[in-house]
């Protein structure tokens, strides 16, 4: 059973109908004016592989470079800017994005709905985040990439150590990207809580649906944080403030506590996705319900509470009072717990499920193998004592890539190769699949692997060289050998993603024999979304789906209508009309974009910026003449709009 | 040109009971770490092996039940050894806090740093003007805790010697507190570990590590001024020192160069290396680094010097006194 809804004779016109009303614009003005969320959320997807591309690049040029002692292959110059810039990229400009990529493309189509709450906001989020990745490789190439590192400690980043406009493009590449993670959470937030089909209560929320929930409130908590943070960073270099100036009364310590305020709780927004892409692929190729919903939901609250108590691990090493670090060493090791449930659960799922292995399962069976040797380095570097030895040494650089790549990565790219069939409508080679899966598992150990031993052998990190006679070298060599396989794996997958777009068999509706609702659609799904907004009855909606499952009926298919459901038991409440495309989201991120940029060079550009961006915002709000119709109805207290009738059993 | 055998650097090779405890602690941690990883991909490996094999799915009461029990008893052994490691490293902690406490400090050392360099200095308690500053290497009597005080004049650094103890940052205003203490004579090398810059590098340090005999003898000769030139040449080259940019950075006990920017060179022959670390304190390395430093160290604060081959002569015999 794939598709929920059975043809009725008005079905063809009613689709029709629908295909005009949410029609994509067209020709080059469209390309700008897009407010559709699977457009939008396939851009953010691309946007990022992007720069993940670009991230990588940066990290083999470190490869290279570290591939023998004394090496002039790059100067401290040039490598000081690399790894900051792969650093912010991988960070900033590719994992959250990508996550939140995946969060505008699927939730809407989990939930049953058209749309996401804010579809204008959305494409705002999305030219803001492409124009700040713009700006700092842009910046990078003009030579002013910055280089103090992705977390820009003060003293060294302020203006005193850091002459120039380098950091400056740092701090502002901040705004612009938490400001894209502001928006994306607020606007699933609301579609979560509001647009959820009839009979999708909240314990019936896919969990991936609910990994998104989390992270988006952990963005709205550690974002302003790192905004803080980054702005005062800002304001000390280019007007004079004095925020983080010992000798002025500032404390560049309270750097520190803000940035990890933010910077811990950012490895789960990258991290919790990936939670939700194992949930989402197991249930799948178990064919069985995961084991445990409760407690997975109620472990990825827990993770995101904890995830807000632990940042002082980070600091450590800065001489703070023994007791309070004490606390921060428990609060770090509980956080396993939580973690601990959902392993546990998964492997309660797969012991009574009915697995199938394909490319997307072995992906999550690299995040098992990969992830959880993170997780126990991170037990280690939790205990005060073994922390201040392997603190900022290469233990840290492979633990950080054992917990991003392992529990992120790992996960994405299972999620790749599960829901390609879903964006293209076509199956991917599965041989070629395994063997990206495979370069990838074997390329990323011997890369990472040795890394442990480094930095127990005495290797800081963020070192543009090492003498010869420490003991590094073979090592290292062995690391940068690694890299290779990590870059034919990369290669691997895009050229089967490539090739299969054209020449891969068709998939159907639901290839996987999947659960949730994006799989009842076509593939690619249409761009309404759904013809008729969807109901379902159990919390594997495609599974438990009746024969003759009820849809809602009663609303128009001439205009952008979503149905707006009660945020408990999603019953049915009122519908809502979400405004169509419009170019006032890329021009507002464009006047943005100039008085942001403009106030790294002359702080009068804000200003500038701030008076066309408000012209821009009147064109925003400026209502269409349909709105003012809905309007003057509203206001004469005649019956306006549709009414949505109850959920409807069609006659079987 | 550049060092051949160098001094270990290694948290795995404890020289003194700051760094063994913590080794202590890290196998503990980790034979923990290892047991706990084998059982989960072991649990895994079995239920992938299962869930191949099994031809229908398998979700009933009695199933969830017997799944619920196991889920509860993986989460309750988690939360148990998390306690164990939870103490451990506490206790570890304190025994660590306590060396101070036990015996008092012999003797307090100062560190400060610079891009790129470490200040040592050695306060005298009784005749201020007896302090011995040093750069680049730490002398220590074994045997003895002594109480690190870790200032920095620029950047944050953070002061490393894997084989004696972890890391302990240096914060400007304030003075972070550190105790070490050396079981066996020997040389360990140490390195900044928090990103500061251009050269981040190339910051290493030497403990040198020795009986408290030989280390007495160290001091006295450290806290006497630079022996007065004896040949022309070394005559010619103390004017060149004190004529040429040198003297504005550079401080020699006994002559008329108070610098402080840069290291005291009262006793720099005596240091194993040039450039914190970077290269070896040979004549030919010296030569190399007063005309042109930034070639060798791109960043560094020390300009290139324009002198001609009788005064780099001339020079390198004055230096090579200051033994």
């Amino acid at each position: 059973m794939t598709e929920l809804l059975v043809e009725t004779p008005d079905f063809a016109r009613e689709r029709a109908l629908m295909a005009e009303t949410w029609a994509s614009p067209r020709g080059f003005i469209g390309w700008f004016t897009e407010t559709g969320h699977k457009e939008l959320g396939i851009r953010y997807i691309v946007t990022a592989f992007v720069f993940f591309l670009a991230g990588g690049i940066e990290a083999a040029l470190m490869r290279i470079q570290l591939m023998k002692p004394e090496n002039h292959f790059l100067g401290p110059d040039a490598y000081n800017q690399i790894f900051t810039v792969h650093g912010a990229t991988m960070m900033f400009l590719f994992a959250v994005p990508v996550m939140e990529g995946f969060g505008v493309y699927l939730v809407p189509l989990m939930l049953g709905t058209h749309n996401v709450a804010f579809p204008k906001l959305n494409a705002f989020g999305y030219y803001i985040y492409l124009f700040g990745g713009v700006f700092l490789y842009t910046m990078f190439f003009l030579h002013a990439g910055p280089d103090a590192g992705w977390f820009s400690y003060v003293p060294l980043s302020g203006p005193q150590y850091s002459p120039g406009k380098r950091v400056d493009t740092w701090a502002q590449m901040i705004t612009f990207t938490e400001l894209s993670g502001l928006v994306v959470a607020v606007e699933l937030l609301v579609t979560s809580f509001k647009q959820r089909c009839p009979g999708m209560s909240l314990n019936r929320i896919p969990l991936f649906v609910w990994s998104m929930i989390v992270v988006s409130f952990m963005i709205m908590f550690a974002m302003p944080a790192v905004m803080l943070d980054s702005t005062y960073l800002a304001l000390d270099r280019l007007i004079g403030t004095q925020f983080f100036n010992r000798s002025e009364g500032g404390d560049p310590i309270f750097y520190q506590h803000l940035f990890w305020f933010f910077g811990h709780p950012e490895v789960y927004i990258i991290f919790i996705p990936g939670l939700g892409f194992t949930s989402s692929i197991l249930t799948a190729f178990t064919g069985r319900r995961i084991f445990g919903y409760t407690a997975m939901v109620s472990t990825l609250v827990v993770t995101a509470f904890l995830g807000f108590s632990v940042w002082v691990h980070h600091m450590f090493a800065t001489g703070l009072p023994q007791l309070g670090e004490s606390f921060f060493t428990a609060a770090s090791l509980m956080i396993v717990i939580p973690t601990g449930v959902q392993i546990f659960c998964w492997i309660a799922t797969i012991w009574s499920g009915r697995l199938r292995i394909a490319t997307p399962v072995m992906y999550v069976i690299g995040f098992f193998i990969v992830f959880i040797v993170g997780g126990l380095t991170g037990v280690m570097l939790a205990a005060i004592p073994i922390n201040w030895q392997v603190h900022d040494t290469y233990f840290v650089v492979a633990h950080l890539h054992y917990v991003l790549i392992g529990g992120a990565l790992f996960p994405l790219f299972g999620a790749f190769h599960f829901w390609y069939p879903k964006w293209t409508g076509r199956m991917f080679s599965e041989a070629m699949g395994q063997t990206s899966f495979w370069l990838l598992l074997i390329g990323f150990n011997m890369t990472f692997f040795p890394m442990h031993i480094l930095g127990l052998h005495g290797m800081p990190r963020r070192v543009y060289t090492y003498q010869p006679g420490m003991g590094w070298t073979a090592l290292n060599q062995v690391a940068s050998f690694g890299a290779v396989f990590m870059a034919l794996s990369v290669l691997t997958m895009m050229i089967n993603f490539f090739v299969s777009k054209k020449k891969g068999r068709l998939a159907g509706a639901n290839p996987w024999k999947a659960d949730t609702l994006e799989w009842s659609l076509p593939s690619p799904p249409p761009v309404y979304n759904y013809v008729h907004v969807p109901t379902v009855s159990g919390l594997n909606a495609v599974w438990d789906a009746a024969p003759d499952q009820p849809y809602v009926t009663g609303m128009r298919f001439d205009r952008r209508e979503v149905l707006v459901t009660k945020t408990l038991d999603a019953e049915p409440d009122h519908t809502e009309m979400l405004p169509g495309h419009s170019i006032w989201p890329f021009v507002l991120a464009c006047t943005s974009f100039l008085g942001l940029w403009g106030a790294i060079f002359f702080a009068w550009w804000f200003s500038i910026g701030a008076v066309l961006s408000g012209i821009a915002l009147i064109g925003w709000f400026w209502p269409t003449n349909e709105e003012l119709h809905d309007h003057i109805v509203r206001e004469s207290g005649e019956p306006g709009g549709t009414n949505v009738g109850a959920p409807e059993k069609h006659p079987a | 040109m550049f060092a051949i055998a160098l001094p270990i650097q290694s948290a795995l090779d404890a020289a003194g009971p700051q760094a063994a405890r913590i080794h202590h602690l890290f196998l503990f941690f980790f034979w923990i770490c290892v047991a706990v990883y084998v059982i989960t991909i072991l649990f895994f490996l079995v239920a992938i092996v299962r869930g191949r094999r099994r031809s229908i799915v398998e979700d009933n009461p009695a199933n969830d039940r017997r799944l619920g029990i196991f889920v509860g008893t993986c989460s309750a052994v988690t939360v148990l050894a998390l306690f164990v490691l939870l103490f451990s490293s506490v206790a570890t902690g304190n025994a660590i806090g306590s060396l101070g406490k036990e015996k008092p400090a012999q003797f307090e050392i100062e560190v400060t740093g610079h891009q790129w360099w470490w200040e040592v200095k050695y306060p005298d308690a009784v005749t201020a003007s007896n302090q011995i500053t040093d750069a680049n290497q730490i002398h220590i009597p074994i045997h003895t805790p002594i109480l690190l005080r870790l200032d920095t004049r620029d950047v944050i650094h953070s002061l490393w010697i894997p084989n004696l103890h972890g890391k302990r940052d240096l914060i400007p205003g304030r003075v972070n507190k550190f105790w070490i203490e050396a079981d066996k004579p020997g040389v360990y090398r140490g390195q900044c570990a928090e990103f500061c810059g251009y050269q981040h590098a190339h910051m290493a340090l030497v403990v040198v590590a020795e009986t408290p005999e030989e280390f007495a003898r160290w001091k006295s000769h450290m806290s006497e001024g630079a022996p007065t030139p004896m040949t022309p040449e070394q005559t010619r080259g103390q004017q060149v020192f004190l004529g040429a940019p040198c003297a504005n950075c550079h401080n020699v006990l006994g002559t008329d160069a108070y610098g402080t920017l840069g290291p005291d060179l009262t006793h720099f022959r005596s240091r194993p290396t040039l450039a914190a670390g970077q290269l070896l304190n040979t004549r030919g390395n010296l030569a190399g680094w007063i005309a042109n430093a930034p070639a060798i160290k791109p960043g560094t604060l020390m300009p290139p010097n324009q002198l001609s081959g009788q005064e780099m002569n001339d020079l390198l015999a004055y230096l090579e006194t200051l033994k």
